[in-house]
């Protein structure tokens, strides 16, 4: 029998600490509605999401209710779109990302993720077509995410794609101005993209996936921050086997939905993301479990040894609790959605130099950056540039979702709202890298022994 | 569903009560469960900082409500005595705290 104790701190947890299932989400496969006329493509794109994703919702509010946990997002992934629109005649996609959009306001998921491209090795028309009408799709869009694959570890780094990047997030900030750039942040350039990652922008349902699939994607960081808080004086030996235990309790709740959900939809259970998610919410911040590991702000010198530590604890407890982990599983840092990192950058403790420098420990390091609008595309794809070279050397996924919001400078404010929080706008190196990025070409993949 | 786990005690839900000690808690809620022939199991109790926090874990295996009217009628009686009170499938815990 269940003790009091025990019951009682599950309680806790989701009551004062936060803890919640950030998303359910549906994978889905589109291979199938490829045909020459688009408007059939249309229609058999909206067909299936609605037949397959029809009860996602009321699922996930059922189990919600019954199970006592939030379930906050209910989401949709599916198969890169440039993958199945490319034998219609459309020079634009704008159109099949509007049809996503309907068909996800239909089901009543808040996002769907898939307005797709995977370059990493080169374009093919299909992809050039897809990633030239991105900001008008994200301008006309309401919960159409994009995404693109510009490296992976095996390939290397195509650095026309980096540089097509800047020069299109610059034109989706543009095209979303009224908004702060807002289109940017459903916006994500990816390496070694992972085919089952539940969280937004990001998701796609990739082609090595089933036909449908459900993956989950847990938080928790106010109930890992409480225990940290409980823990002032032990060494960071015991810190690391406390945050394991704690993460191997939130991960089996986010195991038990996402094998209840599977099973009500009647689809199989793909993964667990082990990942921590912050939201803007007080006490649901990953940058306050490193402030109670002892940092005075994050950012400060000994940052990236305490994410290292956070990190590598959340995986081996999560790794324990689920049987199939998969996703991004690492720790995100989105400066605009996190309350605590978003001080910090204003205090001027973090720079962007750190979250690149933290990307070597954790999944995402530079998330909902606001830069001023007047930034260059080709200094942007040069930021891209930096992190994707982190995950290409290092074998891991990493991501970029910068908005250079128009008209606004360093010590601005900008407001995306909801879960996509504030943020300041944080300045960027002013030397030059044009000559460098103007190259363009392919870097080779790199050798993957001789590892320092 | 793992059946070890999950349906081989399916039907069995939690119910904690949260909020200031005051008469009738236990009766008022053992009531609703007599009412819709649900078996209590265990309760325990304990005082955190003057508030109750009561634990019953009960069985609806014959119960007459599915497990949403029953989070209805205790919302109600929650509301008349001024506590708070949830039911859960047990799941949601044994799932955390049993490998």
């Amino acid at each position: 029998m269940l003790t009091l104790a025990e019951i009682m701190e599950t309680i806790k947890m989701v009551q004062e600490e936060n803890l919640d299932i950030r998303t359910v989400t549906m994978g889905i496969n589109l291979q199938d509605c490829a045909d020459h006329d688009p408007i059939a493509t249309q229609q058999k794109i909206y067909r299936k999401i609605t037949s397959r994703a029809k009860n996602l919702v009321t699922v996930g509010n059922d189990l919600a209710r019954e199970y006592g946990i939030p379930i906050v997002n209910k989401r949709i992934a599916v198969t890169p779109v440039s993958l199945i629109t490319g034998c219609t005649p459309e020079a634009d996609y704008t159109d099949f990302a509007l049809c996503l959009d309907r068909a996800a306001a239909a089901v009543g998921v808040n996002f769907i993720g898939g307005f797709s491209a995977l370059v990493h090795k080169g374009f093919t028309t299909s992809d050039e077509k897809l990633i030239y009408s991105i900001p008008t799709a994200l301008e006309q869009t309401e919960r159409v995410c994009a995404s693109v694959n510009v490296a992976t570890t095996k390939a290397g780094i195509n650095m026309d794609a980096v540089y097509l990047m800047g020069k299109i997030i610059k034109q989706t900030a543009q095209a979303t101005a009224a908004q702060n750039g807002l289109g940017c942040a459903k916006l994500v350039v990816f390496c070694n993209i992972p085919e089952d990652n539940p969280f937004m922008a990001g998701a796609i349902h990739g082609v090595g996936e089933p036909e449908c699939t459900i993956n989950v994607g847990i938080s928790g960081p106010g109930v890992i921050k409480s225990v940290v808080e409980k823990n002032k004086r032990c060494d960071l030996g015991v810190l690391s086997e406390i945050v394991k235990k704690t993460a191997f309790k939130i991960t089996r709740m986010g195991e038990l939905i996402g094998r209840l959900a599977a099973d009500r939809l009647g689809v199989p259970f793909g993964i667990v993301d082990i990942s921590l998610a912050p939201t803007p919410a007080v006490g649901d911040s990953v940058a306050e479990i490193l402030e109670a590991m002892g940092l005075e702000r994050f950012g400060t010198h000994g940052t990236t040894a305490a994410l290292a530590l956070l990190t590598d604890a959340l995986k081996k407890g999560g790794a324990m609790a689920s049987s199939y982990v998969g996703g991004l599983s690492g720790t995100f840092i989105p400066v605009s959605e996190d309350a605590c990192l978003a001080k910090a950058a204003v205090e001027g403790a973090l720079s962007l130099d750190k979250l690149e420098a933290l990307t070597g420990v954790c999944s995402v390091g530079l998330d909902m950056i606001a830069v001023p609008g007047d930034t260059s595309p080709e200094t942007i794809a040069a930021i891209i540039a930096d992190e994707i070279s982190i995950g290409v050397i290092n074998r891991k996924s990493t991501a970029v979702r910068i908005i250079p919001v128009p008209g606004k400078k360093v010590g601005d404010y900008v407001e995306f709202g909801g879960l996509l929080g504030r943020a300041p706008v944080m300045s960027v190196h002013h030397l030059s890298s044009h000559e460098f990025i103007r190259r363009g070409g392919r870097i080779p993949a790199p050798l993957c022994s001789l590892g320092n | 569903m793992d059946k070890g786990q999950g349906q081989g005690k399916g039907n069995r839900v939690i119910i904690t009560v949260l909020g200031p000690d005051k008469v009738g808690i236990i009766a008022g809620v053992a009531q609703i469960l007599t009412e819709n022939n649900i078996n209590i199991l265990d309760i325990s109790q304990t005082i955190l900082q003057e508030f109750l926090a009561m634990v019953m874990i009960a069985d609806m295996e014959k119960s007459k409500l599915d497990l949403n009217d029953l989070k209805k009628q205790l919302l109600v009686k929650s509301k008349e005595i001024g506590v708070r009170i949830d039911a859960q499938h047990e799941d949601a815990f044994r799932y955390m705290h049993r490998i």
